[in-house]
């Protein structure tokens, strides 16, 4: 096509839309508001909904699309507008220090989108100049010091994809089957690449003195929020991250810089990172003393608990994703461990009495997420669906039974059981606990 | 990462032009050389953290239960009622003594927390929630002493400083257990006959609860449970 082509058709065009995406978008207005809802067919602007299909040639094939930056960023297409994070407002006292969790029923890979990545923080979310952001590093090193952005941007690069769980996911079920939903139960597990520099290549930097055996990790938000970690952990895997599937940290995520602590509990993946200091011994901090310990039922508590467990969960079908009708169906779900990779997971339809092993999709890697199928012929019966990983130690994920007969039903954190899907005759799917 | 060693051994002639001019790669401190040596000044704006098990870090000054008492009631109340019984979900901060092992336990600063110097460092780092870490050092302080004056820990003529904290012994100290004992359980992957089906019974449900939040259209905005 000549150029001047397309500048006759850019031209027309430009001239054209306004009235025609104003005109179209009161259409759709009115329809909405007409019907309770965003019909499928509402979409091409025309009362039918049937005349966008075959053998009818629907709206949008007849007629020119938006340009290539009409939306600079991008965003989902408007029918997907309920695809969010969701919280339970009546869990928490106000927004500012509480959850949001992830839709998992509407996602479909190990990889969660940036924008629905689930958000933990305890004093809102801060808006940060990166220019102006510093992180300091002192304590028990050789060399004290002040990095920018720049700086730690000029470090050798790492990336790695690795999922984050706050321990609490799940945690509304130790006691009894409550919330009736995949997102509400389990969303608080997301999924990224992550781009950073390795923590060990920054303390190698400042040079770690002998006596050093923790490092303590703080936030630069309203609630400074500090953790203790060995530092074992830190030289092994932990990653200083700027990146998140390839763009910079959502402000939700920590903006310009967070911590990642490779299959460990979400709450140490220190987000707004800011200071690092090393010492003899651990601080003890709120966060890891009245927060983040599990009470047991003979009144003891565990502290430190800082490692994720093998868990999964089918993710269809599930509340949010029901069944049709009968017939062959991919019964889909996602499983992780802390402690390394996934070696296999296994569903079962009859509330664990025979199992099945599922198919688990490349890429299987270390600290994230992966993808499990199996196909599954449902005859319209009732069923117990479930899945339990097994993780590359030969750990076994546990029953809620299970869990409560070594922990009781007060620990809050590391709720890790088998998810129960009851599937009812119409195919509705409710979430169950089993004796 | 490189290791200086194994190339200084591959390479050594090159290795001592490379350390020279600092392109190895080597985990020498201050090989990269990126940033600014922090200074005493700037170290001691960020140095807030204090230890809770021995209050190492806690500032000088201090504060009484009567002026905590005071500064409660004006920066703290609102959330945490007068004297510290909560209000709606934001958490109560007093009582629970001897419910640890209940079916519903109270955890609070008294019944729960092991070490009073962390509750100096949290609301110096973390309150009040809408102006973090604006109180003075005296002021928490006195916030620290009224607080666990209201939980019977210390009395009314309570001085709360970097000496006093680490000495106030919480009930529930010596109930944690630092080291994880998991794997604590012992499940096996068997595969098929593993129960008895008339045994798989559903003992709880969460139909018909109305404590789910919707999870299509708008944001749901439930009333207090």
């Amino acid at each position: 096509m000549q150029p001047d082509v397309w500048r006759s058709i850019l031209v027309a065009s430009r001239h054209a839309d306004p009235r025609n995406s104003i005109g179209r978008r009161g259409f759709l207005k009115i329809g909405a508001a007409l019907t309770g809802g965003i019909a499928l067919g509402a979409n091409s602007g025309r009362a039918e909904p049937a005349s966008t299909s075959p053998p009818a040639d629907p709206p949008w094939s007849q007629s020119l699309g938006a340009g290539v930056v009409d939306r600079p960023y991008g965003r989902p297409a408007d029918t997907e507008a309920g695809v969010i994070r969701r919280n339970v407002p009546w869990l928490t006292a106000g927004t500012e220090s509480s959850v949001s969790f992830s839709p998992l029923q509407d996602l479909h890979g190990i990889i969660t989108p940036n924008g629905l990545f689930f958000e933990r923080h305890h004093a809102g979310r801060p808006d940060i100049d990166p220019d102006q952001h510093r992180l300091m590093i002192h304590g028990l090193v050789e060399r004290p010091l002040i990095l920018s952005m720049n700086d730690i941007m000029r470090f050798p690069q790492v990336t790695r994809i690795h999922f984050i769980e706050c321990p609490a996911n799940g945690g509304m079920e130790w006691r009894a089957a409550q919330m009736n939903s995949l997102q509400f139960n389990h969303g608080m597990i997301s999924c990224a690449e992550w781009t950073g520099v390795r923590l060990s290549t920054l303390l190698e930097e400042t040079g770690i003195k002998k006596d050093a055996k923790w490092a303590m990790v703080e936030g630069a938000d309203g609630a400074h929020m500090n953790r203790s970690l060995p530092l074992d952990k830190c030289l092994d895997d932990c990653i200083v991250a700027y990146a998140q599937n390839g763009e910079a940290l959502r402000p939700e995520q920590g903006y310009p810089l967070r911590l990642l602590v490779p299959g460990w509990e979400g709450n140490v993946n220190i987000k707004w990172l800011r200071r690092i200091k090393l010492g003899d011994k651990p601080w003890f901090s709120r966060e890891e003393t009245s927060k983040y310990t599990d009470l047991m039922p003979d009144g003891s508590s565990r502290g430190f608990t800082w490692l994720i467990d093998a868990k999964s969960v089918i993710t269809f079908p599930c509340p949010e994703k029901p069944l049709g009708p009968t017939g062959l169906y991919e019964i889909r779900g996602l499983a992780w461990t802390g402690n390394g990779k996934v070696k296999r997971v296994d569903v079962s339809a009859d509330g664990g009495v025979n199992w099945q092993t599922a198919r688990l999709h490349d890429p299987v890697l270390p600290k994230a997420l992966t993808k499990f199928t199996l196909p599954w012929r449902w005859d319209g019966a009732p069923a117990l669906l479930q899945s339990r990983v097994i993780d590359e130690t030969g750990y076994v994920q546990p029953t809620i039974a299970q869990l409560r007969s070594q922990r009781g039903s007060n620990s809050v954190y590391h709720n890790n059981s088998i998810q129960t899907w009851e599937v009812k005759r119409d195919g509705s799917i409710f979430d169950v606990q089993l004796a | 990462m490189f290791n200086s060693r194994s190339i200084c051994m591959m390479l050594f002639g090159a290795c001592i032009f490379g350390a020279a001019s600092g392109v190895t790669g080597a985990a020498e401190p201050g090989q990269f050389g990126y940033g600014q040596q922090a200074t005493q000044d700037q170290i001691a704006g960020w140095d807030i953290d204090v230890r809770g098990d021995d209050g190492a870090g806690l500032p000088p000054g201090s504060g009484t239960v009567e002026r905590g008492a005071e500064l409660f009631a004006d920066q703290c109340a609102a959330c945490h009622g007068t004297f510290g019984e909560g209000a709606g979900r934001f958490p109560k901060l007093v009582g629970g003594a001897g419910t640890l092992r209940n079916d519903r336990p109270e955890l609070t600063v008294g019944s729960y927390w092991p070490f009073a110097p962390t509750l100096w460092d949290y609301i110096n780092r973390a309150m009040p929630m809408p102006t973090p870490h604006t109180l003075s050092a005296d002021d928490v302080y006195a916030l620290t002493a009224y607080i666990l004056n209201l939980n019977d820990l210390v009395p009314n003529e309570f001085v709360a400083d970097r000496d006093s904290l680490p000495k106030v012994r919480m009930p529930n100290r010596n109930s944690f257990i630092w080291t994880d004992p998991r794997p604590d359980t012992a499940a096996k992957a068997c595969m098929n006959g593993c129960a008895d089906p008339a045994d798989v019974k559903i003992t709880s449900t969460a139909e018909g609860l109305n404590l789910t939040p919707r999870a299509s259209g708008p944001l749901d905005t439930m009333p207090p449970k």
